[in-house]
């Protein structure tokens, strides 16, 4: 029952200039079907220019439940931010 | 070791083991707290729903959220599938290149529909494996319309016009639901969908108001078999369903099914009337004071009926699945045996001669 293929990731150009974007998944039994599929299922009206796969089980991911601790030491570096800085009004181009 | 970093996982549990194991875990405090610390994960859970946040699958989620939403996005893909099977009865028939064509690229789109709502429900822990053998074993439900048969070409006009456009209403405010990866199906699903509306829409206008009189007559007898059918799309009524409440307190569903449906009649009624032909509803009229259409009773009996397996083409569309699924077995076979030659490329240091590596 249980014989899928690989389970792949896929993310898509929209057009040139722009990142690729994660826009869902499918299976295959290898990295050239994969490629074919998603041009089949993801872009079947002109959605990008260029297509990766990448196999689900080699992309590590971090745990939302230990979002608060990897995040939250950014939190407080608020003058990693422009508007941390008070400049006279005076002051230009700044 | 950095903190946040202590357990990093793949993106895909890709497995009900492995989600049993997140469950197994809570079970691992003592079993005095753990009916309370899940009370209070339930109560936190309920509070991002409220704020809209959007759920995503690796989040914690109560087990019967879960589930209900495994259950919706299987039978709606199902449908997607099964959905193929009655136009796909017509496009070696359609009366021209053009209608072909198009015809070709809408059953096409239900494919696809079709895949990316199984990688959804994929994303919740279950296997396509496992889904695609509870469609063939007819263990699965999928939307009670495709088990009717289409006679004529008047049929995929109608079907367009009025199936996928009672899909678009059920469909328009799941792209709000608040399950991330559903929502976001749904979002590129009903961007495909209003060409097919469209294009059903278009074969009626040509049928009902620039055909002869015996297309005309086809035309009525199509909306006469569709509408009622259409209409049981939106599911019992809301007295009656008992799924409803529980789906809207966790944002899956933002319309009730009886709303949804009205919508859907006050919207089509007027089209209808664009193309000369009338509704099969003799209690059919405007609601001055409401504002809306009423329209009268539907027979649920015949929903139930279908529904149990019991319409006229239930039996042929779960055969002539199943057939596909055969007869397509020396295919997957074939592929699998190919990627196994060729496995020793993609196991060395580059890509598979021939591909571009990602940059
Ligand atoms: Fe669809
Ligand atoms: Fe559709």
């Amino acid at each position: 029952m249980n014989e899928d293929w690989a389970l792949y990731e896929v993310f898509i150009r929209a057009r040139s200039g722009l990142e690729h974007k994660h826009v869902g998944s499918l299976h295959a039994a290898d990295a050239r079907m994969a490629l074919e599929h998603a041009r089949d299922t993801y872009t079947r009206r002109q959605e990008g220019v260029s297509i990766w796969v990448v196999r689900s089980i080699d992309i590590l991911a971090s745990d939302p439940e230990e979002a608060g601790e990897l995040f939250e030491p950014a939190r407080d570096k608020v003058y990693r931010h422009p508007t941390f800085y008070s400049i006279p009004e005076e002051v230009k181009n700044i | 070791m950095r903190p946040g970093l202590k357990f990093l996982y793949h993106i895909r549990l890709g497995s009900v083991h492995m989600y049993t194991q997140a469950l197994d875990s809570c079970g691992t405090e003592p079993p005095s707290v753990a009916p309370a610390g899940e009370a209070e994960r339930e109560r936190q859970f309920q509070e991002r729903i409220d704020r809209d946040e959007k759920i995503e699958p690796k989040d914690w989620m109560p087990d019967a959220y879960r589930q209900t939403l495994i259950r919706q996005i299987a039978q709606h893909a199902h449908s997607e599938i099964i959905g193929m099977l009655p136009e796909g009865n017509w496009i070696t028939r359609a009366p021209s290149l053009r209608r072909k064509a198009v015809l070709i690229a809408k059953v096409q789109d239900e494919g696809g529909h079709g895949m990316y709502l199984y990688s959804a429900a994929e994303t919740l822990g279950v296997s396509r494996g496992e889904l695609m053998a509870q469609l063939l074993a007819g263990r699965a439900k999928y939307s009670s319309i495709f088990n009717y048969p289409t006679l004529t070409w008047a049929d995929i006009g109608a079907i367009g016009w009025l199936v996928d456009g009672a899909a678009i209403m059920n469909q328009i405010p799941l792209c709000r639901c608040s399950y991330g990866p559903y929502a976001r199906a749904m979002v590129r699903i009903c961007k495909e969908e209003s060409f097919h509306q469209r294009q059903g829409y278009e074969i009626m206008l040509t049928l009902a108001r620039s055909g002869t009189r015996a297309q005309r007559e086809m035309a009525q007898d199509a909306l006469d078999r569709w509408w009622w059918p259409s209409l049981m799309m939106f599911g019992p009524s809301d007295v009656e369903s008992g799924h409803t409440a529980q789906s809207m307190r966790w944002r899956i569903k933002r319309f009730t099914n009886d709303e949804l449906r009205q919508k859907f009649i006050d919207a089509t009624v007027p089209q209808a009337r664009f193309l000369g032909l009338s509704i099969p509803d003799p209690d059919l009229r405007w609601d001055e004071a409401s504002q809306h259409y009423a329209s009268g009773p539907i027979d649920w009996g015949e929903f139930q009926a279908v529904l149990k397996g019991e319409g006229p083409c239930n039996r042929e569309r779960l055969a002539a699945r199943r057939a596909a699924h055969e007869s397509g077995r020396w295919v997957r076979e074939a592929a699998a045996a190919y990627a196994d030659k060729h496995s020793d490329h993609r196991t060395g240091t580059g890509p598979a001669p021939g591909y571009a590596q990602a940059s």
